[in-house]
């Protein structure tokens, strides 16, 4: 069913044989990138999770059509991605904007990571041969037929030898798969499920060209080509799902395209990519960037949001002297960093690769086709050889006869529904939750997400959106708001344009505030009727600092303070509900203060939480539960919530996510809406079920069919009843997956 | 059953063609967007003429 070698660790990337350095395997290809380095030209791709229907196409494509520069603008459905031809000049960031006034959420694609030509020539492979296989099965149908409703002597051999001229080719052209993948589980001294499956094949057809030249009545063709197709087309099915979960990963570290500012002799400005910075370079920060190296802070004063890594929301204060590491977010005034580490050096890529070691330390998984596996073929080869025994045996030496016997015995129990059992199920219920807006990374991550009990929530950025909404506008009087909205409408500053918008809303125009400046780290400065005005940080307002995110407003001699709130992802309500109404425990640990966090914990009904949480201590909650005997599913972003994403039984991140974090869990969350997860729950329970259906249909078929194999009275028709029979009932109940 | 040296090779070259449309398909990439493919035909964009 699968073979088990190539499911490579998900975080490393297909690399091709050139890759000689740990750069190289990061590195673009260089054609492109001279098109990176400007971010620009060429082939602009972008996820687009929220398209989903015909008017989407129209929408997008003209969207996007309309904007200058676009050449050629093509939405592929079935990937939720649109290619985007462009002249020079044109920047991802501004198709972007576009795609988000006509509605659509986007995310910038690395084009170069996405062109898993191998995994698509495999894919395209399979699909010729599952056609040559159908064509022939067609085709030897049509002639076994004839022969089974009363065609003999001459006609029956004639017949014979037509199906076998196309028979042969396609058992030797559709079955070379199970032939390669059998030789290679042979020679690792195992009895993979393929063993019997070409054992299977080259029996059939060789006895039944035997039988042809002999003029017999029965030859198998008909069944080595039908068990060429099924097979084929359950393999085709788990390949197509194991390389969407593959082509995810690499869609997911092309998310963040990596782009540095880098300062040429300290005075221009160039636009390189990541793996052409090196160790002492001076890279630039503009506010609202995120930090691409870990570094040191020579030059510029700011604010830096260090979320995404430690989970507090509290931004804070980086000035020269201060270490700023990759993946944290430049908030107010532009930075000149040092370069002391890049790429797959930096503390960001490190911890993915401590997680990588932490995942390949944790047993594999077994899934349940492996465990069907285990079992099947030995019994199958033990069965077929004990008939040939026995019936050579009773014969008294009719080799002929005993061949042919257990030639029957193993089509019969050729693992046709059972190879298709699984893969049917897997695809069509990875096809709903990808358009639910969930991208299965890991083939068994959908069984393990259906034995789940607990589920553990990260905070910040996971259960929120990571922005900041004022919450106490209507605490202040309408001229406190008009001061602080004239200074906050000239920052960039998270905090400032959600206190601007905040004002806005309700309807409030701003103060004519004069001499207004920006001292970046600090906050923004002005005077109104004489008096200095401040807004930003406590300590340099001289207000005294509250225990939430919050800005704070100085004028004269009188402080006021505006308190923010993480706006609540939506659909999280909808979550909890379904959690509970399933009968799962639900968790609540973050690395923030335990204000916001009880705060959060109370409105959503959770009683277990946990505040000020270390990455270990996530991780140590999940080991925890784990040695209780719970099975955890572990849904979170940052960067500390990694390992505990690693050492989770299954793992959810949302697309906004650190790349590590991303890596480490099984299933991401492409939209901004929470709902997705629960029907993730509910559908993978409905998955196991059918797949634990589809085995006991597959068994059943067989007790039936291999009873009458054994005693000798399985003729060609009775073989291809059972076998497509069983197979076409296995796919519609994978198909009744709601 | 004279009729059968016909129709044996008809059916035949009629699966094969089939079978060579399919690997004609298969080269040109029509399978690459099937979910978007059946939508676009539903859309009045270009239903007056052919695209230019």
């Amino acid at each position: 069913m699968s073979s088990h070698a190539d499911i490579s660790a998900p975080f490393e990337p297909e690399r091709g044989g050139l890759a000689a350095c740990p750069a190289c395997a990061v590195a673009p290809s260089a054609q492109s990138i001279a098109a990176l380095a400007a971010g620009q030209g060429a082939n602009i791709m972008l996820s687009l999770p929220s398209a989903h229907c015909a008017a989407c196409i129209s929408t997008v494509e003209t969207t996007l059509m309309q904007e200058k520069g676009v050449k050629a603008a093509r939405l592929n459905l079935t990937q939720r991605r649109v290619l985007i031809e462009t002249d020079t000049g044109v920047t991802a960031a501004q198709m972007i904007a576009a795609l988000a006034r006509a509605g659509y959420e986007a995310f910038e694609l690395n084009p170069d990571m996405l062109s898993s030509t191998q995994t698509e020539k495999v894919s395209r492979d399979l699909a010729m041969r599952l056609g040559v296989a159908f064509f022939s099965m067609m085709n030897v149908m049509l002639l076994s037929v004839a022969v089974w409703s009363g065609g003999d002597g001459a006609t029956r051999d004639l017949f014979h030898w037509i199906s076998a001229l196309i028979a042969i080719p396609t058992v030797a052209f559709s079955g070379r798969p199970f032939f390669a993948s059998a030789a290679r589980s042979l020679a690792a001294g195992r009895l993979g499920m393929d063993v019997p499956i070409s054992l299977a094949l080259i029996l059939a057809t060789a006895i039944s060209l035997y039988e042809t030249t002999q003029g017999g009545h029965h030859a198998y063709f008909d069944a080595a080509v039908m068990l060429c197709f099924f097979l084929l087309l359950g393999r085709y099915l788990d390949h197509r799902t194991r390389a969407i979960a593959r082509s995810a990963a690499h869609e997911l570290a092309a998310l963040e395209v990596p782009r540095a500012t880098v300062l040429l002799k300290g005075t221009t400005e160039a636009v390189r990519p990541i793996s052409q910075v090196g160790l002492g370079d001076i890279v630039r920060v503009r506010p609202g960037g995120r930090m691409p190296v870990d570094g040191v802070v020579i030059a510029g004063h700011s604010e830096i949001d260090r979320s995404l890594l430690t989970g507090e929301s509290l931004p804070s204060f980086a000035g020269v002297g201060t270490q700023v590491l990759a993946g944290e977010v430049n908030l107010t005034g532009p930075l000149d960093i040092s370069v002391q580490a890049t790429g797959r050096e930096t503390a960001l890529h490190r911890m993915a690769d401590l997680v990588a070691m932490a995942e390949n330390a944790k047993t594999r998984y077994t899934s349940l086709a492996e465990r069907a596996a285990a079992w099947y073929s030995p019994l199958v080869h033990l069965l077929s050889f004990a008939a040939f025994g026995v019936w050579l045996w009773i014969t008294q030496g009719d080799l002929r006869y005993a061949i042919n016997i257990s030639a029957a015995v193993l089509i019969i129990t050729c693992p046709c529904a059972l190879g298709l059992a699984v893969p049917a199920v897997v695809t069509a219920a990875s096809g709903r939750l990808f358009r639910a807006g969930l991208l299965i990374k890991n083939g068994t991550a959908l069984e393990r997400l259906a034995e789940v009990d607990v589920v553990v929530l990260d905070k910040t950025g996971t259960l929120t959106m990571g922005a900041p909404v004022l919450v106490n506008s209507t605490g202040h009087p309408d001229t406190v708001l008009r001061m602080a909205m004239a200074l906050a409408a000239a920052s960039l500053h998270p905090l400032a344009q959600s206190l601007h918008m905040a004002a806005q809303a309700r309807g409030i125009t701003a103060a004519h505030v004069t001499d207004i400046a920006e001292v970046a780290g600090y906050g923004i400065e002005g005077r109104y009727q004489g008096k200095t005005l401040r807004l930003g940080r406590a300590d340099w307002v001289g207000a005294e600092a509250m225990d939430v995110t919050a800005t704070y407003l100085r004028w004269g001699d009188l402080t006021y303070a505006f308190a923010f709130e993480d706006r609540l992802r939506p659909g999280v309500m909808q979550a909890m509900a379904t959690f509970a109404a399933m009968g799962k425990t639900v968790h609540l640990i973050s690395g923030d203060s335990p204000g916001p966090v009880a705060a959060m914990a109370q409105k959503l009904g959770i009683t277990h939480w946990q505040a000020g949480a270390l990455p270990q201590d996530k991780a140590q909650l999940i080991a925890e539960l784990t040695a209780k005997g719970h099975r955890v599913l572990m849904v979170g972003d940052g960067l500390n919530d990694t390992a505990a994403l690693a050492a989770a039984h299954v793992s959810i991140s949302p697309a906004s996510a650190l790349d590590a974090a991303r890596v480490a869990s099984d299933i991401v969350l492409l939209g901004a809406d929470m709902g997705p997860i629960a029907d993730a729950l509910r559908i993978a329970v409905q998955a196991r079920r059918r797949i634990l259906e589809n085995f006991a249909l597959s068994i059943g078929y067989n007790i039936i069919a291999v009873p009458l194999a054994l005693v000798g009275l399985a003729t060609p028709l009775a073989a291809a009843l059972a076998m497509s029979l069983s197979s076409i009932t296995v796919s519609l109940n994978a198909l009744r997956l709601k | 059953m004279n009729i059968l040296v016909y129709l044996i090779p008809i059916s035949l070259l009629l699966g094969g063609f089939g079978l060579g449309f399919f690997f004609w398909a298969m080269k040109t990439r029509q399978f690459d967007d099937p979910e978007g493919s059946a939508a676009r035909i539903l859309r009045k964009d270009w239903d007056d003429r052919p695209q230019d």
